[in-house]
């Protein structure tokens, strides 16, 4: 073979190499959504981050409009402190509250932003005052096992011997576990816990 | 053994040593990519896209016990970028391109054409050596960044195509999915460790052949068993540094 037709041959081989490497990064990978935007940082303090991550995404609206940048422990404050970058084609006032949800029932968790009605708006390197942290699944048991033994004990029975009152408030109500848990939790509070107390 | 380990440590620094081979005479790189690599793509491709079909049936009959099959493009993707491409493409190039290396230069010495080179002050290492050495590591994770790439279209064509899954969440999920760091680059990394190793361990095998065609039958043997149990242990190790949590 001579020379020029093996090195055309190489380029060939090289070039489907990089196609193939292109198509993996674009069609089957995540980096048509790296989003190139200038950004703007944010900070917010949680009582619990959950299984937040980095580079999780901000949504307002259910619609992403920046990552989570660092994930770090106040010292001083004894509280979680998330600093985000929002894009900054996106300004939100300065009384927006922050709150970590999870996508779908098991999915991962993001930090939705709820836009409040100030005329000011964040700006690099501001703070989020109202946050709202992550649901943790063991309080919100032991939420409902507290509920449903507070029932119990309203009826006539023995609340005394209920198990159940002990271990719910050892966990104690959680500060700032919001309406949600609590709508959750009353309609099926009575029956599951009653062969407890009877 | 450890004396085999020592002269396979001294023959990689000395390849690597020689390197400048590499813009001091391009084309002999270039053919060597061009016989290790161009002729490598048909088993690459064929084998990429047959897994492809593969995971996309036996992926779909197990997302379907769970009711997820729109998963499917995800699972795929992963399987092949992050394990399947590098793994699956270096034990066929330790198989194709390997042993013809090994024979190759087996067939060199038994022919005495390397004392021939070395009476010449041409040295060998250099000039037989160190073009193949680079040519197999760049090859490599060509071959296996094709092989993904046939893989999923494969999985796509069995899944879509075929099966009826819808088309958006298969390459929405994908996209979501996979993470072009942490697993597409990874999988590319991988396919690099596993080029220089074949590669290393092809070229090493065949130098230190027996010059006679029983030497080079088995020199061709262990290239093939040690490629493989080097890339398969490699990948173990891998995988354990790379998506540790």
């Amino acid at each position: 073979m001579t020379r020029e037709r093996t090195d055309f041959w190489v380029g060939l081989f090289i070039l489907l190499g990089l196609i193939a490497l292109v198509f993996l990064a674009l069609r089957a990978g995540n980096m048509s959504s790296f989003s190139f935007a200038p950004t703007y940082r944010v900070a917010a303090h949680f009582d619990n981050v959950g299984g937040l991550k980095v580079r999780a995404p901000i949504k307002s609206s259910g619609v992403v409009v920046g990552r989570v940048a660092a994930i770090g422990f106040d010292n001083k404050r004894f509280q979680a402190t998330v600093d985000m970058d929002l894009e900054r084609q996106y300004q939100f006032p300065d009384d927006t509250s922050a709150s970590i949800l999870t996508s779908g029932l098991l999915g991962e968790q993001y930090i939705g932003l709820t836009p409040g009605g100030d005329d000011k708006s964040l700006k690099d390197g501001g703070e989020i005052q109202f946050t709202q942290s992550a649901v943790v699944l063991e309080d919100l048991i032991s939420k409902f096992l507290y509920n449903s033994a507070e029932k119990q004990g309203s009826a006539p029975g023995s609340p005394a011997s209920n198990p159940a009152a002990p271990a719910a408030s050892a966990a104690g109500k959680p500060p700032g576990q919001g309406a949600p848990a609590a709508a959750v939790v009353q309609p099926g509070a009575a029956a599951p816990a009653a062969p407890h107390a009877q | 053994m450890i004396t085999g380990l020592g002269a396979f440590a001294r023959l990689f620094g000395a390849i690597v040593a020689r390197s400048s081979v590499l813009w001091r005479r391009p084309r002999l790189t270039a053919q060597q990519v061009h016989f290790i690599g161009n002729h490598s793509l048909l088993i690459i491709g064929v084998s990429g896209l047959f897994v492809g079909f593969v995971l996309g049936l036996q992926g779909y009959y197990t997302l379907n016990r769970y009711g997820s099959e729109e998963a499917l493009g995800l699972l795929v993707a992963l399987s092949l970028t992050r394990e399947l491409g590098p793994v699956v493409t270096a034990l066929l190039f330790a198989g194709r391109a390997g042993t013809s290396l090994t024979a190759e230069i087996g067939l060199m010495k038994a022919g005495e054409q390397i004392s021939a080179m070395e009476v010449m002050a041409v040295d060998p290492v250099r000039r037989v050596l160190a073009p193949r050495f680079w040519g197999g590591v760049i090859a490599m994770p060509v071959l296996a960044a094709v092989f993904s790439m046939v893989g999923i279209i494969g999985g796509w064509f069995v899944g879509v195509m075929l099966i009826g899954i819808d088309p958006g969440a298969f390459w929405s999920q994908m996209q979501g999915g996979v993470d072009v760091i942490k697993d597409v680059l990874n999988g590319v990394i991988k396919s690099v460790v596993f080029g220089v190793v074949v590669t290393l361990i092809a070229l090493y095998q065949g130098w230190t052949a027996q010059p006679t065609p029983e030497g080079v039958s088995r020199a061709t043997t262990r290239t093939v068993v040690n490629g493989a149990l080097a890339v398969l242990g490699l990948d173990f190790l891998l995988t354990a540094l790379m998506f540790a949590n």
